[in-house]
């Protein structure tokens, strides 16, 4: 392998590599503040949320792997790990689950030589598709997220803090955008920008601040005239420096469990996009595209069902754990049970 | 006379309340020389915390409003000043602390943080804050400031809070410490310990003390000077002896009796019968000719001056006639 093409990996590996890099640091170091160190310390006691992170754990290693990209040469398409290992020829037709391979497999091993959750009518590998799908779920949670969540953020807490006429202003603008119903915008938005993972995290993200804004606003509203905030005035703090410095911290825990709701929320709302056509487009693999097309599947006879159980098996699967996860946050962070 | 380093003439200040404007403050004036404590006495409502936030002009939003007068902070009229160049005093040349020590500090962030912030808010770079404020927490009797320096606030007992809140009031050596209430909340042993402290405090940088307080224990312990406010405006002002040795307004009286005394031991206490008169209407004459008991038709007539009697400042028309009457009983 030249040097030009490890380069080329190199920055195609950058971002998932970083990401995780990030949010493994950002966990340790928090581990550090004793504040966090008791949230962490009441997460590990409860069973529920040990399950839910491993379960989340595992979807997130996927995501990793599935993000990796290698290319043998030039020529060839730069593939990730997950299509590297679990990436099987087409078949002719669709199988049962457990079904064995019976094209291309050079060495049939006793898992991987099999198709474990079947092949659907066009003979693509199910488990490969389901796996294929956590990383648009998560691409799509996670991005929609990086545009709602400072926006929501800003608004609220400015509206909240100032009052008056920005307060005003940002209360009608989620009122009106909380009034037109998210599917027309979205698609409004999407038939706009052009069919795609980022046009669609775009829309997503522009539709789904509201809620978190009015939260941000709300709990804002209460902290702008506690004594604290009043007593970082008297000693000539500005109005940036407690909003970020003061106010904010004191909004974390919230705003942490109800973006953990909304991430999964967002990620369950792609399915019914693609349901609708509007989806990130069959390009990624999605259990949105998996369920739209187990439409015609289940009509066949034998009816094709495992297409739509395993896809909508993981969607419930990390949907349920990440609300298990913001309950377990919220029981382990609210800081009504931590204050006095 | 010495140049007040404080000088608050004829301040007035209005809520605007669903019931009509509230007159929280209505005239109040007084001066504030280095070094010395000047206690505004008061029972509940009388407007002697919104004389502090008018001065520091942190009324609350968007409600409170200074109508007229002039607060000079060594000259500087500060109600001149727009909200960045006010910030830029507070802290620095006013510092204030809070009746609350429970809540007035930030739950999510530790003690030394918070100390830090202070001394930071005024410039300086993060070493320095840190140890500037390990050197406050141990100015401010905290023992073993290291271990304060990494607690939360709930993990502090009150008069520990209080004290931290003293140390980031001192942060940037403040011309003029304004303490509302600062005992209000704390045990009695405490509340000793921390008005010793500040005591202490002041003898040591020079600063001026506004002590808003209802106790009038803790007055006579800490003030060189009183101002006894009553519905809006002060009643009557003097050195502190005075006003205790000699009350000469009818309402100062009246407080001073309805505090137990050796004197009045087995007796039942002194009550001052009726109630204050609502902010949003203030009475044409004297507002406390309600509850008083020298009162006479003229003392409803017109709103009484300041009449200069001794070493104080009274008002009351008929001080001279009250005065009178003790003398010949």
């Amino acid at each position: 392998m030249t040097a030009g093409l490890l380069l080329h990996n190199a920055w195609a590996n950058a971002p998932p590599v970083s990401i995780a890099g990030v949010l493994v640091w950002i966990v340790m170091r928090s581990r550090r503040e004793p504040l966090w160190a008791e949230a962490y310390r009441r997460l590990g006691r409860s069973k529920r949320a040990l399950g839910a992170i491993f379960v989340l754990s595992l979807c997130g290693g996927i995501v990793f792997l599935d993000s990796l990209s290698w290319q043998g040469s030039r020529v060839e398409e730069p593939k990730t790990v997950v299509d590297r290992l679990f990436d099987r020829p087409f078949e002719r037709t669709y199988s049962e689950p457990m079904g064995s391979a019976t094209v291309g497999e050079v060495t049939p091993h006793r898992l991987l030589g099999k198709h474990v959750f079947g092949t659907d009518s066009v003979g693509k590998d199910v488990f490969y598709k389901v796996l294929k799908g956590f990383r648009t779920a998560f691409a799509i949670g996670g991005l929609a997220c990086l545009v709602a969540v400072p926006i929501a953020v800003t608004l609220g807490l400015s509206a909240g803090y100032f009052g008056g006429v920005i307060d005003d202003v940002v209360q009608y603008t989620y009122t009106v955008f909380g009034s037109i119903p998210d599917i027309l915008l979205i698609v409004a938005l999407v038939l706009m920008l052009g069919q795609g993972l980022s046009s669609i995290c775009l829309a997503m993200g522009l539709t789904s601040w509201v809620g978190l804004c009015r939260l941000v606003r709300g709990e804002t509203l209460k902290h702008r005239d506690r004594e604290y905030v009043r007593s970082a005035r008297a000693l000539g703090a500005s109005h940036g420096r407690i909003l970020v410095v003061h106010i904010l911290p004191n909004l974390l825990p919230v705003i942490i469990i109800s973006v953990t709701l909304l991430f999964s929320g967002l990620a369950l709302y792609e399915t019914i996009l693609a349901y609708l056509g509007v989806g990130v487009g069959s390009n990624f693999g999605s259990w949105g595209n998996m369920i739209d097309s187990a439409r015609d599947e289940l009509t066949r006879d034998p009816s094709v069902w495992w297409n739509l159980a395993f896809s909508s098996g993981a969607l419930l699967v990390m949907v349920l754990s990440l609300n298990v996860l913001a309950d377990a946050l919220r029981d382990a962070i609210d800081p009504r049970l931590r204050t006095e | 006379m010495i140049e007040p380093v404080l000088d608050v003439r004829d301040l007035r200040t209005y809520l605007k309340t669903p019931r009509g404007t509230a007159w929280a403050v209505d005239g109040v004036s007084f001066t504030l020389a280095s070094g010395k404590t000047r206690a505004l006495v008061g029972e509940s409502g009388c407007g002697k915390s919104m004389v502090a936030l008018s001065i520091v002009q942190l009324l609350p939003e968007p409600a409170g409003f200074v109508d007229s007068g002039q607060v000079l902070l060594e000259g500087n009229d500060l109600l001149d000043l727009t909200w960045n160049e006010m910030r830029a005093h507070r802290g620095r040349d006013l510092a204030m602390i809070f009746q609350e020590p429970m809540t007035s500090l930030n739950p999510v962030f530790t003690i030394g943080n918070q100390v830090a912030e202070a001394v930071a808010a005024h410039g300086g770079s993060k070493s320095h804050a840190r140890r500037r404020a390990l050197e406050l927490l141990e100015r401010v009797g905290i023992e073993a400031p290291e271990r304060v320096h990494g607690q939360y606030p709930h993990e502090l007992s009150g008069g520990m809070r209080q004290r931290a809140m003293i140390a980031m009031a001192l942060a940037n050596r403040p011309k003029v410490l304004i303490a509302d209430e600062p005992t209000t909340a704390l045990d009695v042993t405490v509340q000793a310990q921390i008005l010793a402290l500040i005591r202490e405090i002041q003898d040591e940088m020079g600063m001026a003390v506004l002590l808003i307080t209802h106790d009038l224990g803790v007055v006579a312990e800490m003030a060189d000077d009183v101002s006894v406010m009553y519905a809006g405006h002060v009643v009557e002002s003097g050195p502190v002896r005075a006003i205790f040795h000699h009350p000469q307004h009818p309402y100062t009286r009246d407080l001073l009796e309805s505090l137990p005394s050796r004197q009045s031991r087995g007796r039942d206490l002194a009550v001052i019968e009726g109630v204050v008169p609502g902010a949003t209407d203030w009475p044409t004459g004297c507002r406390y000719a309600s509850r008083c008991r020298f009162r006479v038709d003229a003392c409803e007539a017109s709103g009484p001056p300041m009449i200069a009697r001794d070493a104080a400042e009274v008002r009351c028309i008929r001080v001279d006639a009250i005065a009178q009457s003790e003398a010949t009983r």
